[in-house]
């Protein structure tokens, strides 16, 4: 198998991969459920129904605004009991509709495959699909495809690395859907008109990548298709799934500073993102369900769940044999990025890939001692900046030293923070010296008007 | 309660304490080698040092009502190295004059662990031997056990007890004869408590190394700088490489994480710098201090080559297609 170049630096944490082999399990069980109306990069969007109204799968029920925002749409069956203000998972307020579920799953009438015909209506049916990148990011999907003019999209990349520790949600989509991801590329091959595509998994799936080339040959051999789509098992190696990470390994292309993957000629997509194309595409049911990984010391059954949109932690949770009244920390996304959650009453969103829950001992957190200039963080940071001196810098909100260690470069992938045996809150810090070094650049902005 | 907190919500075994451990781990094959060689008092030396710094790590911090650090163990270690760099014939006051100014002068006074500019125990061996270059160049007699070890060398009394009283550098600079490469690479020689056994150095250095605690680029650079150096001016290299101190201070000093440099390219022209500055003063010097010097000078280059050596940024080169 091919192999390609490896960006320098990151860790090598646990795997914990526990629900490897486990079956992803479609949960409907849910009385209520609380759709937020922003769960993506952008402004939100409004509530188009009233309380008391019955609503139907797959039905719109938030009207996107601007260009950045996606439509949302109803993930159950049932009766609008609230429409309120609720704080998000992300610490913001945010507008909530309340939905008491009938449990029957009725699809919405408005559910009909759309009709593409070229780039642009292709674009459009993304938007009207409410997807947004489900890797992680909540990025609108149609405008990533929006090629700017003047730039060419040579490759589609296709991230299936899945590098953070403990989630096997988009191996899951691998194994059981490889089908539609292979159409889903060709989709956007097509209508995106990109020469090219390469999907990387991380070497410790191999599985992944075996049932994506199977594919592969299945369509030579039925249908006479030779899509120009290789698979590539990539050194497993956290944080191998980060776009420019990624980019480097699959194409030896550095995305520079500050620029876009389209600026090297690549567009990537996430796996399941693909998926979801190629089925919206056949069905025309809009982004309602989302698959997740729920692990975690806190969790007595890890599994793989399919859930609606808008689904309650505690009632998530519980399903994998996980208390929400006694967990140490619930933690929305991967143990190396993920956001530590307050309190447990939140929703799934559109990009959650999992819930993780960790018991009072894992939650524990260790105590800060001081820098010992080891320089661990140094050799494990793949955007190769000094960790260690944007942590004095931020300390000492010294924006001069932030900006000339490049503060604005790091993606906070938690690989300086992991390895740091002072046990220093890295990443912590130095987010706030980004938050110190951008202050600084806007009221030099004020300055110069 | 929810417990909240910054990403990531791992974090790796490594502790500064593991690493310290590591490193008191790690020197005591030379310990144990000394003792053999010298004899008890090795020991008696070593519990002193380690026992006062750890006493000077403890009262400094309370006096200056910081939190309490000596769990860390890097005074630990900072005692054992002090210990490895003093005769085993030291007046017993002087290891305790030694740990008072490592811990106290060169570590805490600079805001303890992390923010010494040099080597604590390395600084502290340096006053020592300008302050008592009699007491600190008084070589030991070797015990009983390890002269009969070398009976071939037993046969010549007279040589025997040059070889017991005088560092091999020494007798280099003053045309004496040499001890036998075997010799010198057990620790049949004189020396300070540490710098004896070649061998129980190089199986801490392993350990460290097995361990992830150093990596091989500071000490290969550093002793292939001496090597190629004296091999250049016509010495012979690998009575250098043996003799002295550099094995440890390759191994054990320079590769102190406070006080080298944190980035790849940096630590290797640090210990080029030490390399170089270690063989100038072995040929030309008339002190056989070099790798104290070497080291101890090039720390406080080490902010300096940080600076010269930062890591270009990912995406931060002009990027190149295909």
């Amino acid at each position: 198998m091919l192999r390609f170049g490896h960006f320098s630096g990151g860790v090598h944490p646990k795997g914990n991969k526990n629900t490897h082999f486990y079956p992803t399990v479609r949960l409907d069980d849910f009385k209520e459920i609380h759709i937020p109306m922003s769960m993506h990069i952008g402004p939100p969007c409004t509530p188009i129904v009233k309380v008391g109204d019955q609503v139907k799968v797959g039905q719109l029920i938030g009207e996107a605004s601007g260009p950045m925002a996606v439509p949302i749409h109803s993930s159950v069956s049932g009766k609008v009991t609230a429409i309120r203000k609720e704080v998000s998972s992300a610490g913001r307020s945010v507008e909530v509709v309340l939905i008491e579920s009938d449990g029957q799953y009725t699809r919405d009438e408005s559910v009909v495959p759309p009709v593409v015909t070229d780039t642009e209506s292709f674009l459009k049916a993304l938007r009207d699909s409410g997807l947004v990148g489900l890797g992680g990011a909540g990025f609108p999907t149609h405008m990533k495809l929006k090629v700017p003019e003047g730039k060419t999209a040579e490759f589609l990349v296709i991230n299936a690395a899945e590098c953070e520790p403990y989630i096997t949600a988009d191996f899951r989509q691998c194994a059981e859907h490889p089908d539609e991801i292979i159409e889903g590329i060709m989709l956007v091959m097509q209508y995106l008109d990109i020469p090219k595509a390469l999907i990387g998994v991380e070497d410790n799936k191999p599985l992944a990548a075996e049932v994506l080339k199977n594919e592969l040959t299945k369509l030579e051999l039925k249908q006479n298709l030779k899509p120009d789509i290789s698979v590539h098992l990539l050194k497993t190696m956290y944080p191998q799934g980060a776009e420019k990470m990624l980019i480097y390994s699959l194409t030896g292309r550095e995305v520079p500073s500050g620029k876009l993957p389209i600026d090297v000629g690549a567009v990537v997509l996430n796996v399941s993102t693909v998926r979801f194309i190629a089925k919206y595409l056949k069905t025309g049911m809009p982004l309602v369900r989302k698959r997740l990984t729920l692990d975690g010391s806190g969790l007595k059954m890890p599994c793989n769940v399919n859930v609606p949109i808008g689904a309650m932690i505690p009632d998530v949770i519980s399903h994998a044999g996980g208390n929400a009244a006694e967990a140490g920390k619930i933690i929305m996304g991967g143990s190396m990025m993920g956001v530590a959650l307050d309190r447990p009453e939140a929703s799934i969103i559109k990009h959650n890939n999992a819930i993780l829950v960790f018991d009072k001992k894992e939650a524990e957190i260790p105590q800060e001692t001081q820098c010992i200039r080891c320089g661990r963080c140094v050799e494990a940071c793949p955007m190769h900046l000094m960790p260690t001196m944007l942590d004095v810098g931020a300390r000492n909100k010294d924006v001069e030293q932030l900006e000339d260690y490049h503060v604005l470069d790091c993606i906070e992938c938690g690989c300086c923070t992991y390895v740091c045996p002072a046990k220093r809150y890295l990443v912590q810090s130095i987010r706030a010296g980004k938050g110190y070094v951008r202050q600084a650049q806007a009221q030099a902005k004020e300055g110069t008007k | 309660m929810l417990q909240v907190s910054s990403s990531p919500h791992i974090r790796d075994s490594a502790t500064t304490q593991r690493l310290m451990l590591d490193v008191v781990i790690a020197l005591i094959p030379a310990i144990l080698a000394s003792t053999w060689i010298f004899g008890w008092r090795v020991l008696l030396v070593t519990a002193l040092t380690t026992g006062t710094a750890v006493l000077f790590e403890y009262l400094s911090r309370r006096l200056m009502k910081r939190y309490n650090s000596i769990g860390d163990m890097s005074a630990l270690v900072t005692g054992l190295l002090l210990a490895m760099n003093l005769p085993p014939t030291i007046p017993l006051w002087i290891p305790v004059v030694g740990s008072f100014i490592a811990i106290i002068i060169v570590k805490q006074f600079f805001g303890g662990i992390g923010q010494n500019f040099m080597n604590p125990a390395l600084a502290a061996r340096v006053i020592l031997m300008l302050s008592f270059p009699a007491a600190m160049t008084r070589w030991a007699i070797l015990a009983d056990r390890a002269r009969s070890a070398t009976t071939a060398v037993a046969d010549q009394a007279g040589r025997l007890d040059l070889i017991a009283t005088a560092t091999p550098l020494y007798i280099m600079q003053n045309q004496g004869d040499m001890p036998s490469y075997l010799d010198m690479f057990i620790g049949i020689k004189g020396g300070c408590i540490g710098e004896v056994s070649v061998l129980a150095l190089l199986i801490g250095a392993v350990y460290l190394i097995v361990r992830k605690v150093i990596n091989l680029w500071i000490p290969l650079t550093y002793i292939g700088t001496v090597a190629v150096i004296t091999a250049l001016a016509g010495q012979d290299p690998l009575y250098h490489v043996l003799s002295a101190g550099l094995i440890i201070g390759a191994f054990f000093m320079a590769t102190d994480y406070v006080t080298a440099p944190v980035t790849r390219n940096g630590q290797i022209i640090f210990a080029l710098g030490c390399g170089i500055i270690t063989a100038l003063i072995r040929l030309f010097g008339s002190m056989t201090e070099g790798v104290s010097f070497a080291i101890l000078l090039m720390n406080l280059l080490t902010p300096h080559i940080e600076k010269w050596t930062r890591p270009v940024p990912f995406g931060g080169r002009k990027y190149v297609k295909g």
